[in-house]
């Protein structure tokens, strides 16, 4: 059980302000999107959450304030599983996964059969059990976006914070991701993600912060966030937004000047 | 198929043993094992005694030191760096060490005591690192680091190159080349007692960090996530090469081609990943070093062929041969 707790929080990267006065309480047990068009900070707000540029203002894990704690600390409450990310040598699928216990072992320790098995549980969750043994720098992109997913997973943190864990999956997959993430949410963690994708954004977050030009402009359930009126003032499109029962497709239509 | 690393380990182990006793064993002289086993265990007849001991013992000694530490300096930085080309010259420390020796033979102050030189040389590496530091220190990726180490590399090689320009004297500018081309005759215990605390410290620092090259494949941001402190990593690796590589330069001169080839080798032998490269390639860079310390011996030639020279020829074909097999890899 994670909270992360912003307030007023800013990041400036050389001399330009990237995010300003971000103030959100991020509970355990909700899936929260970081939605906003390219360029708005949405990343940057990501990985000031995980402590890995600094920011102004306050950032506290369960009332902690992050500045303060060791990085291990850190790593053992926030699993992060970055954007697009290198792999800089050709390692396997189980080992890459593997990499998500570094938190947990002692200096000088090997593998525990607990690490081996929260490994294992990560790839079957993944869906990448079947590429244990594949090289990972070779497999598509598609696959090695899971592979990652798995190694986030391996951590076994309270909080997952995953930046844009659909991009580069095929529809069918999409859906099992998001389905993955919200069961990890209903199972007690908090997970927080940038998400491109405003329909799945819609019908899997409990809550949708709304990103724009380094402020947060709205932070509510999605159909409260996802207005029409708003998605042109933010995104610049004309959209419609269609409800089939519990499902909701954001539909974006035109290229309006916002 | 990758071997168990319990049979990597132990092979190397057993290649380093046998290496290690045809290096007491060959030579002007050639000595059948039996004698020199006789002589190490302190009852051997005198001639035997006074060449495996006195002369033989340290110069081995130095060659599996020596040839351990470039070969794990490589592994680690190539780890580190996350850049297969990188070897322990690339931050510079090699250069610097060599031009402290160098500086120690051109302004004769090696004359004074026998530890003046080496000990320059490890301060050579120190105020490289020192350089580093300044040039660096702050920079979070390692591409700035390789920058600021070529330039501080090529400022050693020039000053160097300086050194030998204006030498006093043909004797002297041969005692420089020497330095420039690594060689390990004529060692005695003085030198292995200067090269083998450095050795253990650099060897110590370098080890210590395995897990977090490992963490370092998955770029900077990954691994501080898995919970690395990049500053403290970033400072233990530079001391561990230029204290490491310092000391072994100090004794054996720069010696190219270890660092680079010995992690390549033994990675396919392994699951790739740095922290498991990084105790084989040290035992594989004692073996290397050893075998081309032995070839400079039997070798005929009017001079002695210097060590730097027979590590690049034995290093390139081995070399190649790995890149037209591994090349799809990369």
């Amino acid at each position: 059980m994670v909270t992360i707790a912003l307030e007023n929080v800013g990041v400036t990267l050389g001399r330009r302000v990237v995010v300003q006065g971000v103030s959100a309480t991020l509970s355990p047990g909700s899936m929260v999107g970081i939605i906003g068009p390219n360029g708005a900070g949405k990343s940057t707000l990501l990985r000031a959450m995980l402590g890995l540029l600094p920011a102004s203002g306050s950032l506290r894990i369960d009332g902690e304030p992050l500045s303060g704690m060791a990085r291990g600390a850190v790593a053992r409450k926030l699993a992060y599983l970055p954007q697009g990310q290198t792999l800089h040598w050709p390692l396997t699928v189980e080992r890459l996964v593997a990499l998500g216990r570094l938190p947990h072992l002692a200096p000088m320790s090997g593998l525990s059969a607990d690490d081996a098995e929260a490994i294992e549980a990560a790839m079957h969750r993944a869906d990448v059990t079947g590429l244990r043994g594949r090289i990972a720098t070779e497999l598509s992109g598609g696959e090695r976006a899971r592979v990652l997913l798995a190694r986030a997973l391996a951590v076994g943190a309270p909080a997952l914070l995953a930046d844009e864990p659909l991009a580069a999956l095929d529809p069918g997959h999409q859906f099992d991701v998001m389905e993955l993430l919200r069961a990890e949410a209903r199972g007690g963690a908090l997970v927080v993600a940038v998400l491109h994708d405003l329909t799945m954004a819609a019908r899997y977050c409990d809550r949708l912060l709304l990103v724009d030009r380094g402020r947060l402009v709205a932070d509510d359930p999605p159909l409260a966030v996802l207005t029409p009126a708003r998605l042109r003032d933010v995104y610049g499109v004309a959209a419609t937004i269609e409800r089939h029962g519990d499902a909701v497709t954001i539909l974006p239509s035109a290229r309006v000047a916002n | 198929m990758t071997p168990p690393r319990a049979v990597l380990i132990g092979g190397l182990t057993v290649l380093i043993l046998l290496s290690a006793l045809a290096s007491l064993a060959l030579g002007a002289v050639s000595l059948a094992p039996a004698r020199v086993v006789a002589a190490l265990a302190g009852h051997g007849d005198a001639v035997a005694s006074a060449i495996v001991i006195e002369l033989r013992l340290p110069r081995t000694i130095i060659g599996l030191a020596v040839g351990a530490m470039l070969g794990l300096a490589g592994a680690a930085l190539q780890g580190y760096l996350r850049n297969p080309l990188a070897e322990p010259s690339v931050l510079g420390a090699s250069n610097a060490a060599a031009l402290g020796a160098v500086g120690a033979i051109y302004f004769g102050l090696a004359e004074l005591h026998p530890v003046v030189l080496p000990a320059l040389a490890i301060l050579g590496a120190l105020v490289a690192l020192a350089l580093l530091f300044a040039l660096a220190g702050r920079a979070e990726s390692p591409l700035t680091l390789i920058l600021a180490g070529i330039a501080v590399s090529t400022l050693a090689g020039a000053a160097i190159s300086l050194a030998l320009n204006l030498s006093p004297n043909p004797f002297a500018a041969m005692e420089i080349m020497t330095w420039l081309l690594g060689s390990i005759e004529n060692r005695s215990f003085a030198h292995v007692w200067i090269a083998l605390p450095c050795i253990a410290i650099g060897s110590v620092l370098l080890l210590f960090d395995g897990r977090t090259l490992d963490a370092l494949t998955l770029g900077e941001d990954g691994a501080s996530a898995l919970g690395v402190e990049l500053r403290a990593v970033r400072l233990r690796l530079l001391l561990g090469v230029a204290i490491g590589v310092g000391g072994a330069v100090a004794v054996s001169g720069s010696i190219g081609f270890v660092g680079l080839i010995v992690p390549h080798l033994v990675r396919p032998l392994t699951d790739r990943s740095p922290s498991a490269i990084l105790l084989p390639s040290a035992l594989a860079g004692a073996v290397l070093l050893t075998l081309a310390d032995i070839g400079v011996r039997l070798i005929p030639a009017t001079n002695e062929l210097k060590l730097g020279v027979v590590t690049a020829f034995l290093g390139v074909p081995l070399f190649l041969a790995y890149l037209l097999r591994e090349r799809r890899i990369w």
